[in-house]
């Protein structure tokens, strides 16, 4: 009994620590838990992209859940993200709101022009202060946020059809209900 | 390359290298001594979340840059060094942080390797009383009669070869 448990105690060390490093490699180093879920979206007040005499605030995003894509024309992912976007746009069944960030407006308008525009309405996040605000460290992010302009998820990387069927428009479902 | 050639490129390029390091700091001045030391310690003490091994200081990417600027603006503005951290903290959270602050969620981390080294010296010390004690009582008395005996022989030839 005693020899047995001898054996069996470094076995059983190793095991956790095995364990450990093994979910470590599945792990993304990217995926920082942001301090703003549960938070409101931070005040701003910027102009749109496309009517940039127009100022937008935080005010005017409240009413109903929306989602908050953080995207710019110099990154690659958003690129990657933007046909996701466009058929979950489609779908009607969420709002969505770009965060154009540190972008160039013309750019910016090419790109909409030619890939499709799946947003109600874009920010234009020219010095990129809202988005720090936002904690945002990498583009694309996205911010599920629900009527009283509450943030309840945030993803960092690129969207994908089964991220969004899967996490994304159960959470809005679910914000919807409860108002 | 002649050697006087290789030790005048290598005095030519740290001319280069040198003041552009140096350039990307000293552009943030500050007439407070105390403030710039802040600074300095501050933007060391964070972490830069593009590039995950750099700090603020070390970083040369966009966003460390702006968020470099956006702390100098602050402490300029009049700010501290804890309404920067808890600024930073507040957007970024603790992953921000080189130096982990003490909370019910980072004991582990704290007390983690105190309480194993705790442990093992606890394991340690009841392993050597173990054997201290299975020592004293193995032998009879008749038995630790021989030993000694046994053993002042021993030392007795000792001597006697000396």
């Amino acid at each position: 009994m005693k020899s047995t448990l001898r054996f069996a105690v470094p076995l059983i060390i190793f095991g956790v620590i095995a364990a450990f490093l093994f979910k470590g490699l599945n792990m993304n180093p990217r995926e920082i838990p942001s301090p703003l879920i549960g938070k409101s979206v931070p005040e701003f007040s910027l102009p749109l992209l496309e009517q940039p005499e127009t100022q937008i605030t935080d005010q005017d995003l409240l009413g109903k859940p929306y989602l908050l894509n953080v995207w710019a024309t110099w990154c690659v992912s958003c690129r990657a993200e933007h046909e996701t976007l466009v058929q979950l746009a489609n779908t009607g069944k969420v709002d969505i709101y770009g965060l154009n960030w540190k972008d160039e407006s013309i750019k910016a308008k090419a790109w909409l022009r030619q890939l499709g525009n799946p947003y109600v309405a874009n920010i234009f996040d020219e010095k990129g202060r809202t988005a720090i605000d936002l904690g945002v460290y990498g583009a694309p992010e996205t911010f599920v946020v629900d009527s009283k302009g509450v943030i309840h998820y945030k993803h960092a990387g690129p969207l994908t059809p089964q991220l969004v069927a899967e996490k994304l428009l159960p959470l809005v479902e679910k914000l919807k209900q409860e108002g | 390359m002649t050697l006087r050639g290789f030790c005048c490129s290598i005095v030519l390029l740290m001319g280069v290298i040198v003041p552009i390091s140096a350039a990307t700091l000293a552009e943030y001045k500050f007439e407070d001594p105390e403030k710039d030391r802040d600074f300095r310690a501050i933007i060391e003490e964070m972490r830069c979340l593009v590039c995950q091994n750099e700090s603020l200081a070390g970083s040369n990417a966009d966003l460390a840059v702006d968020l470099r600027n956006e702390i100098y603006d602050m402490m300029q503005s009049g700010q501290t060094k804890d309404d920067v951290i808890g600024f930073m903290v507040d957007r970024y959270g603790d992953f921000v942080l080189y130096n982990p602050p003490m909370r019910p969620s980072t004991y582990p981390l704290w007390f983690g390797p105190l309480i194993l080294f705790v442990i093992g010296a606890a394991l340690l010390y009841r392993a050597i009383r173990r054997k201290k004690q299975s020592q004293e009582t193995n032998l009879s008395e008749d038995e630790q009669h021989r030993l000694a005996s046994l053993l002042n022989e021993k030392s007795n030839t000792k001597d006697v070869s000396k």
